[in-house]
């Protein structure tokens, strides 16, 4: 070949990635680094009750949603009906990460709009939420029954969300 | 009305984009002269059209039309008239339009200062650029119409970005913007060559000046864009290897590989693929850039909010664009070449290092840039790739390239005879290489491998591009002065002297400091104190706004009062940042509000920024360079370069530009 | 992708509401000099592209601290890293940590060089070897 051709050869490659670049997806979507691995351990205490703690220990047993919510935070507003509906039809325990908040305003926001959380942990200075990898509201992260991060969705819960990615992993246990 | 005014503007402007681009180029080929002369009428009628629709897009702005869904978006009442005017090319569609407008400005200027090249030539040149218009043109109207109405209109506006909202904003992107599109001629140029199978040093002369000029506006362009995000964002840096300004830094480095390659060519014959391949690359990527900025591909602050749809059609553009070229290129590229030679020590190596330099340089920013990408795509995982990397990667190919900048200009063609060389550089050599040592260490009392390498470096190009000036001062009557092409050529590497002098110091001796004052609280930062002596509200026309009042003080001395902002806008209420700046040619001193911590406590970041406004001014006498050497007498006199004997002595002189 | 980017963008506006503590970290001015490089080299995970040194925003607060208390129990800058990789992945440095895939990112610098030496060298060689000519021997 030619040698005067190369720079064509170099530049159809490139032009091919940068093809392949526009259907990647989101290019600020940050996949979890816990996937397949133990979930971070934490004890926090609880938002309603500080004189109890929740944690790690707290998620055994059973597959889990911890999910990570503010009142500051638009969409946790969006999705809450939607974990309403999951919590009252005891599809999953949902447990929650009170994510540096308020914890008298965000007690009047559960109880405005309903808690669909077993129990809420208050991570008031965020530490818990860097454990987690944590870096914006909302954000549920699926625990499987040995304490394993299965997947973790950055957005609001939705319907289709839930059957397409959360759902399949919960079934054929233990994966 | 207007706006579809403007929007059938567009498609009369395409219309006639798509007379300019077949029938010259089919004249050209039949060596039809009725054909061949519809280019100018064409290239004149589509810029009209353009201008209208610019126009009207302008009007709907300054007219507060927010019944036209662009405007409604990226404008307000209460936004002051300055930034209404550059909101037009604040947001995608908008700089889209500009682009465009930019295209039909300089089509029409080569249409009009082409009086000099053969008619068929000028007739595909312009034949070429009328197919990349058609392709913006049919880009605009199809994906990103700035005339889209918004029924019902609003009845104000979302308000320009709030960090938009600066006089830099006027000049920056169109700056920028005349620079990038500039480098479309230097590739008409080329395409028109390679379709002909004509290129010589006739050729080489004529694409020089359109080249530079190109080059100079995309140089101003960056740097403005540098100058902007240090006083605008708050943070004091000047430079963060953000894709988007790496998007328009690579076509500059090629283009300064292009203007010099393009020497060798006009002076010797030399190097012709090599000059076109790089023409083709200088354009290529800026529509890269383009790509990459507006597909939403990569994460960046100064992208724009658009979308994968309009990033296929771009990427198209691009492929079809440079696959054209590319395959014009290995067609005609093996019978270009000529069997001139030249000597070991000779201008034409020294060129030849610059430009191997250069693309290692490019091609470095280019793997910074989409590494993240690839490395994502092949394994899953993210990385980020930042200033850490680029900041060292980027010195390896430049440190050589500056220390043979200021041999390389006192270079012989063809061949140069050691001795004199040494004998005209030594005392030069000596002289940079005791500042490079005297100027951190006593004026700013610290050295390092790096500092001495980096202001010896500078001192060695600063003193390097005196010398033919000043001889040519102090010359005997009578004898040659020095030409603009080669005065130009002195200014712009001293501006490049200025710029690595600037760099140097102020990244090793840049001094920050963060603290939470009150009002009556000071910081002391690199010897200066600043006293904070009172916080007010202020009241801008679409913002409200905490100031600082801050007294700089060394020792006993008064320096300056600052005035710092905290802004909030009140329709988008995001937080902007206006730092206090005391300015200065030696330094900076720099004071920008963080965060309230409590009732009149504010953090408060200090910075001391020596030698930093040398970094523009670098700049700016690089494109005087480029401006001086552009208004040479020769691309003047429109006389075709003679092949054979050398004809003044102008030529003679020239021997050295 | 758009409800992501309201998401984002609004986290981020409502953050800037919360009180940060910017003052000097450290006596020490070793310890601050090493937070201060660490702090610049460490990206803002809410922001598009900033390291969370320029951002104000609340994660790249808690980012400081926590990196500033690692400092302080003497943890090692490799240590502050993983720590970092472990819970945001690579992404979070700027400076790419020298991995098999990374190795090739910091040599290539030296490796394009070399390349572009080598052709360099075989052009000039090449152009040597010809007739060097004066300006009358010249064709276009």
């Amino acid at each position: 070949m030619n040698r005067f051709a190369w720079p064509l050869v170099a530049v159809c490659v490139l032009l091919a990635f940068l093809a392949l670049g526009l259907r990647h997806g989101d290019p600020r979507a940050l996949p979890s680094p816990f996937i397949g691995k133990p979930a971070p351990q934490f004890e926090l205490p609880t938002l309603k009750n500080p004189e109890v703690n929740i944690g790690s220990k707290t998620l055994a047993g059973d597959y889990a949603l911890v999910n990570v919510w503010a009142t500051w935070c638009v969409m946790c507003r969006a999705e809450h009906p939607f974990l309403l509906e999951l919590a009252a039809n005891k599809a999953i325990p949902i447990y929650g990460i009170n994510w540096r908040d308020s914890r008298r305003e965000a007690i009047r926001w559960l109880d405005d709009l309903g808690d669909p959380y077993l129990a809420s942990a208050y991570d008031e200075d965020g530490r818990v939420g860097i454990d987690w990898g944590v870096y914006g509201a909302p954000e549920t992260f699926l625990v499987d029954p040995e304490g394993t991060v299965i997947y973790k969705h950055l957005g609001p819960l939705d319907p289709t969300i839930w059957q397409r990615e959360f759902v399949p992993r919960m079934t054929g246990g233990g994966q | 009305m207007l706006p579809e005014i403007g929007q059938f503007s567009l498609i009369l402007a395409l219309s006639l984009a798509i007379c300019q681009a077949v029938i010259p180029l089919v004249g050209a080929h039949r060596g039809n002269a009725a054909m061949m002369g519809v280019a100018r009428t064409a290239a004149t009628g589509q810029f009209l059209f353009v201008a209208v629709a610019f126009g009207c897009l302008t009007y709907a702005f300054l007219s507060d039309d927010f019944s036209v869904l662009y405007v409604a978006n990226h404008s307000q009442l209460a936004l002051p008239t300055l930034y209404k005017v550059s909101a037009v090319w604040g947001a995608h569609e908008g700089s889209l339009l500009l682009w465009i407008f930019l295209l039909a400005a300089w089509t029409l200027a080569v249409a009009t200062f082409s009086s000099g090249l053969p008619v068929a030539f000028s007739a595909r040149v312009i034949g070429v650029l009328g197919l990349l218009s058609i392709g913006f043109l049919l880009f605009a109207i199809l994906t990103s119409n700035p005339f889209d109405r918004l029924v019902p209109a609003a009845v104000d506006g979302g308000d320009l970005n709030p960090l938009l909202q600066d006089p830099g904003l006027a000049i920056h992107p169109p700056l920028l913007y005349i620079g990038y599109v500039g480098f479309s001629v230097a590739f008409a140029f080329a395409i028109a060559a390679m379709i002909s199978g004509d290129l010589d040093r006739t050729w080489a002369k004529w694409t020089r000046p359109w080249t530079t000029a190109a080059w100079l506006f995309l140089t101003l362009g960056i740097a403005l864009g540098s100058w902007w995000a240090y006083y605008e964002l708050g943070w004091g840096g000047w430079w963060f290897w953000d894709a988007v300004e790496n998007a328009s830094f690579m076509p500059w480095l090629i283009g300064t590989a292009l203007i010099h390659s393009l020497a060798v060519t006009e002076k010797r014959g030399l190097f012709k693929s090599w000059t076109l391949l790089l023409a083709i690359t200088a354009f290529s990527l800026s529509l890269l850039g383009t790509f990459l900025v507006r597909s939403g591909i990569i994460v960046s602050v100064h992208a724009f909010a658009t979308d994968p749809t309009r990033g296929s059609f771009i990427l198209s553009f691009l492929a079809i664009v440079v696959i054209g070229a590319l395959v014009l290129y290995a067609w005609r590229a093996p019978s270009l070449d000529s069997e001139a030679g030249f000597g070991l020590l000779s201008r034409e190596t020294f060129l030849l290092l610059n430009n191997v330099l250069l693309v290692v340089a490019t091609a470095l920013v280019l793997i910074g840039t989409l590494s993240p990408l690839v490395i994502e795509m092949a394994t899953g995982g993210k990385i980020s790739i930042g200033p850490p990397w680029f900041n060292v990667a980027f010195l390896v190919p430049t440190i050589p390239l500056v220390i043979l900048l200021g041999m390389g200009m006192h270079t012989a063609w063809r061949t140069q005879k050691a001795d004199t060389w040494w004998r005209l550089l030594r005392i030069p050599a000596i002289v940079a290489l005791v500042l490079g040592v005297l100027i951190p260490l006593f004026v700013y009392g610290r050295v390092s491998i790096l500092l001495v390498v980096g202001c010896a470096a500078a001192a060695w190009i600063v003193i390097s591009s005196l010398i033919q000036p000043l001889r040519s001062l102090w010359r005997e009557k009578g004898a040659a002065g020095i030409t603009r092409s080669a005065l130009g050529m002195c200014v712009a590497h001293f501006g490049m002297g200025l710029f690595v002098l600037g760099v140097t110091v102020v990244s090793a001796f840049g001094v920050e400091s963060d603290r939470a004052l009150q009002p009556g609280d000071s910081i002391e930062v690199a010897g200066y104190e600043f006293h904070m002596i009172g916080l007010e509200n202020v009241q801008g026309p679409n913002f409200n706004a905490i100031e600082a009042e801050i007294e700089i003080r060394e020792g006993e001395k008064f320096i300056a009062t600052i005035r710092p902002q905290k802004r909030q806008y009140m329709v988008q209420k995001s937080p902007m940042t206006e730092a206090g700046i005391r300015a200065g040619l030696d330094k900076d001193l720099f004071v920008s509000l963080g965060d309230q911590l409590g009732n009149n406590t504010w953090s408060v970041r200090v910075q001391y920024k020596p030698l930093i406004r040398l970094i523009w001014l670098g700049a700016i006498f690089m494109a005087l360079g480029g401006l001086i050497a552009i208004s040479d007498r020769r691309y003047r006199s429109g006389k075709k370069v003679r092949e054979t004997a050398p004809d003044t002595a102008s030529d003679a002189a020239e021997a050295t530009a | 992708m758009k409800r992501l980017l309201v998401l984002v963008v609004s986290t981020l506006l409502l953050s800037t509401a919360f009180a940060i503590d910017q003052g000097e970290k450290f006596d020490d001015p070793e310890m601050q000099a090493r937070y201060e490089k660490l702090i610049s080299e460490v990206r803002c995970l809410q922001c598009q592209n900033q390291s969370i040194k320029d951002s104000n925003v609340t994660l790249a607060a808690d980012l400081r601290r926590e990196i500033a208390r690692m400092i302080e129990e003497g943890q090692s800058d490799e240590q502050i890293a993983e720590f970092l990789v472990v819970r945001y992945g690579e992404f979070a440095l700027y400076r790419p940590r020298t991995t098999g895939k990374t190795l090739v990112l910091w040599l290539a610098p030296f490796l394009l060089v070399l390349f572009g030496g080598f052709a360099l060298v075989r052009v000039v060689k090449h152009r040597m070897s010809l007739p060097i000519g004066d300006e009358s021997s010249e064709e276009g």
